[in-house]
């Protein structure tokens, strides 16, 4: 009885041994059902959004230098200056440019002068052709009463020509030398224009982000000595990815992150969407404007931007790790019998949270698998979590 | 009829099962090193197999992007994509590195690839949605949903886990957008940017006077990356890979394998040495287990010469005796087999490389056990035999 007893207690401790491993290798071994997670098709207001990074810039800035080669005299602002509209901020060596401006002063009084001269000349003249004009005359009435002779009457006439071709030339000295003055006057001008050219002006109200230069620098035209931003119009210029750029618009909402406040969100709005993509990196350039500039931010600064999309109504979503490829087709896995089987989908929208609206292939009443800890294939056993 | 089995073992049933337990252990060892042996195959292939591609285009006369570097202009794929029969061509980026979060520091190896793309399975979270800074990771890199990882300049946030994502090296990969990936490969750190830039500034053929834009030019050039280490092709249906990929080699002097010969790549050649040390020792290891085992059950039966003497002497018959000792050996085996499977099922997770425990391999073992025990006992029943009843009550 008691080797009986013995007996049947090793046989089924053995027994539940066996049965214990091959359960344990059938739960954790090949043969074991795949354990998923699930979920189901909901229905919600989605809001799509578009992420990017850029920088912040100036919508104006300009730069600042000289039109001549030259030696830069005095520069009166630095970095971080405010200035004015046409406010004098600093000015080219003119070298001799001061002189040559004297010169063509005086140059315009000596042509004063000459014309002075030129007019006294054709003053001369024409009393000179008065003179010779009476004389004619006088003798012309002589020669009808036969009292000269005839050759002196002739010689008085050509006398009065000859006058009258002197106060001809004499108006055309005159004329010459009104010409030199108006020239010596434009001279002056164009010495002076260049001079004024010489002072670096500001354009615009603003601020002043670099001095590239300092006083006794040699400049190349060209050059820029000074850098002007109008920090009104700071704005951040974005880069978005092409694929999904079609939707934005001007006045989207936008959500900002500087890379200098990064736990703080400032809000923006869409204020120009660039005409010209990058066909390299295939982004295109969105502007977003501030509601409200931020103080002291740089020029230049990383920032993250969210654009918001206009909300989808009561869009079908499921969560976005459900989509899958299998035989290259995309869609979901579903549980059906506590089988894998896969449909295929078709996508709209996507959110950045994660939500993918379904416009076709799944019903609210299917079971779809979100999360898995393998790869599925058709008709394997599923365990559901 | 008598088990004399059952009644020997049952009369020293603890014996009997530690030394089953203890051979289990040893076959435990042999069963692991083939799952490591496995795992650096299956390591490999893995890639190639979430991958998906028919056709893998790397640099020309290279053997990339594993096995040697490879780097390719990111605009090429649509050179690929005008060649006949391709229905899709994915830009990839790969890029080994050690990342650490917190005091956690891991080996990984970033895959820069379009989200959109590349759909895969996850075990958590979400794919990544955003076009910068967020990345899904393999379960192995130990990083959770929500870690916020520093990888050079910026923050990538963990948005999603997979599993069993590996390189061919066994790194878990990181999957994050390829843009920032190519940011990564590329971007130096802000001393080396600034000493670069004194030295384009200082250099008069690229920073002349009178055109300052040039510099400008350059830097953007010099310190931006459009190089990507693959594109993976897929094919229309009833393309011809190998025709494919020649064209691609033909029209765009670029190198291009099909899959099966990236596959040739990544096992016979990159992890070709390791899987040969491995597989090398796994023989010796199969051998000593077998041995060691084999002379076990010899010694057990040594042990029971003079009991197996005394039942010669009262008449058992040879049949029952042999069986008994080959019903121990192979109970033996099976108590070391089960031991075993358990001990691997249960200390493989454990190991920080990846290991693979084929049905196949754990049934081949099972047959090589039960051979080798049955050997084993044809040896103690010959040595059972031999021995005289007398001897039961000589000295």
């Amino acid at each position: 009885m008691k080797t009986i007893n013995h007996r049947l207690l090793y046989l089924i401790i053995i027994v539940v041994i066996l049965i214990g491993i091959i359960t344990l290798i059938a739960m954790k071994g090949p043969l074991a059902p795949t354990t998923v997670q699930i979920t189901q098709l909901k229905q919600s207001d989605l809001k799509p959004a578009l992420f990017g990074v850029g920088t912040v810039e100036a919508q104006r800035s300009y730069t600042i230098g000289p039109v001549r080669t030259g030696k830069l005299q005095q520069l009166l602002v630095d970095h971080g200056d405010k200035v004015i509209a046409g406010q004098f901020l600093g000015q080219m060596d003119p070298v001799d440019l001061k002189d040559r401006l004297q010169s063509a002063q005086l140059n315009i009084e000596k042509n004063e002068h000459l014309v002075e001269a030129s007019q006294a000349r054709l003053d001369e003249a024409k009393s000179r052709y008065i003179q010779a004009k009476h004389e004619d005359k006088r003798y012309r009435d002589l020669i009808k009463k036969k009292q000269v002779s005839r050759e002196l009457a002739e010689a008085k006439a050509t006398d009065a020509i000859a006058a009258f071709e002197q106060v001809r030339a004499a108006e055309a000295n005159l004329e010459g030398a009104r010409h030199d003055l108006q020239r010596t006057k434009y001279d002056l001008k164009a010495i002076q224009a260049q001079l004024d050219d010489l002072q670096l002006i500001s354009p615009a109200t603003g601020i002043v982000t670099a001095r590239e230069a300092e006083p006794g620098s040699l400049i190349v035209s060209g050059t820029t000595v000074l850098r002007i931003i109008d920090t009104t119009t700071l704005w951040i210029r974005v880069r978005v990815e092409q694929r999904d750029s079609a939707a934005i618009t001007t006045g989207l909402p936008a959500k900002i992150y500087l890379r200098s406040q990064q736990d703080k969100a400032l809000s923006g709005k869409v204020a120009r969407i660039e005409l010209i993509a990058d066909n390299l990196t295939e982004e295109r350039w969105v502007d977003v404007a501030f509601t409200q500039i931020p103080e002291g931010i740089a020029i230049g600064t990383l920032a993250n931007v969210t654009l918001y999309l206009p909300v989808v109504k009561q869009a079908k979503w499921l969560p976005a790790a459900a989509l899958q490829h299998h035989e290259r087709k995309t869609g979901v896995w579903l549980v059906r019998d506590n089988k894998a089987h896969f449909v295929v989908v078709k996508t709209g929208t996507r959110t950045l949270d994660g939500k993918i609206q379904i416009l076709s292939g799944v019903t609210a009443d299917d079971i779809v698998v979100s999360y898995t800890s393998k790869p599925l294939i058709e008709g394997q056993r599923l365990k559901v979590k | 009829m008598i088990s004399l089995a059952y009644r020997d073992v049952s009369n020293s049933f603890g014996r009997y099962l530690l030394t089953g337990i203890g051979l289990g252990l040893l076959i435990g060892v042999t069963l692991t090193m083939a799952g490591v042996f496995r795992g650096m195959v299956d390591d490999g292939k893995a890639l190639l197999r979430y991958a998906d591609a028919d056709i893998w285009v790397v640099q020309q006369n290279t053997l990339g992007p594993f096995a040697e570097p490879s780097s390719l202009p990111d605009d090429i794929y649509r050179g690929i994509l005008a060649i006949n029969g391709i229905r899709r061509a994915t830009n990839v980026a790969y890029l080994t590195l050690e990342v650490s979060y917190g005091n956690h520091s891991v080996r990984v190896m970033l895959e820069g690839i379009d989200a959109q793309q590349n759909l895969m399975h996850l075990t958590a979270g979400r794919p990544v949605m955003q076009s910068h800074y967020e990345l899904v990771a393999d379960e192995r890199s130990g990083f959770k949903l929500g870690d916020r990882i520093p990888i050079h300049r910026h923050d990538y946030e963990v948005v999603g886990l997979t599993r069993g994502m590996r390189s061919p090296s066994g790194d878990p990969i990181l999957f994050l957008p390829l843009k920032d990936a190519q940011e990564i490969q590329f971007l130096k750190d802000n001393d080396a940017v600034f000493r670069d830039r004194a030295q384009l500034e200082a250099n008069p053929k690229l920073n002349p006077t009178g055109n300052p834009a040039l510099l400008n030019a350059v830097e953007q050039s010099l310190f931006s990356n459009h190089r990507v280490n693959t594109v993976l092709v897929q094919l229309m249906p009833g393309a011809n890979p190998r025709r494919v990929a020649d064209d691609i080699e033909k029209w765009l002097r670029l190198t291009a394998y099909p899959k099966d010969e990236m596959e040739e790549i990544l096992i016979g050649q990159l992890i070709a040495t390791a899987s040969k040390q491995i597989g090398l020792f796994l023989v010796i290891l199969t051998i000593v287990s077998a041995a060691i085992v084999a002379l076990t059950i010899y010694s057990m039966t040594q042990t029971k010469l003079k009991e197996i003497a005394v039942l010669k002497l009262i008449g058992t018959r040879n049949g029952l005796i042999s069986r008994m000792i080959l019903l121990e050996a192979i109970g033996l085996g099976l108590i070391g087999f089960l031991t075993g499977k358990l001990a691997v099922t249960y200390w493989a997770p454990l190991f920080p490389k990846h290991i693979v425990l084929l049905m196949d391999d754990t049934l081949r073992a099972l047959l090589i056990t039960m051979i080798i025990c049955i050997l084993a006992s044809f040896a103690g029943i010959r040595a059972a035999l031999r021995i005289p009843p007398g001897s039961a009550i000589g000295g």
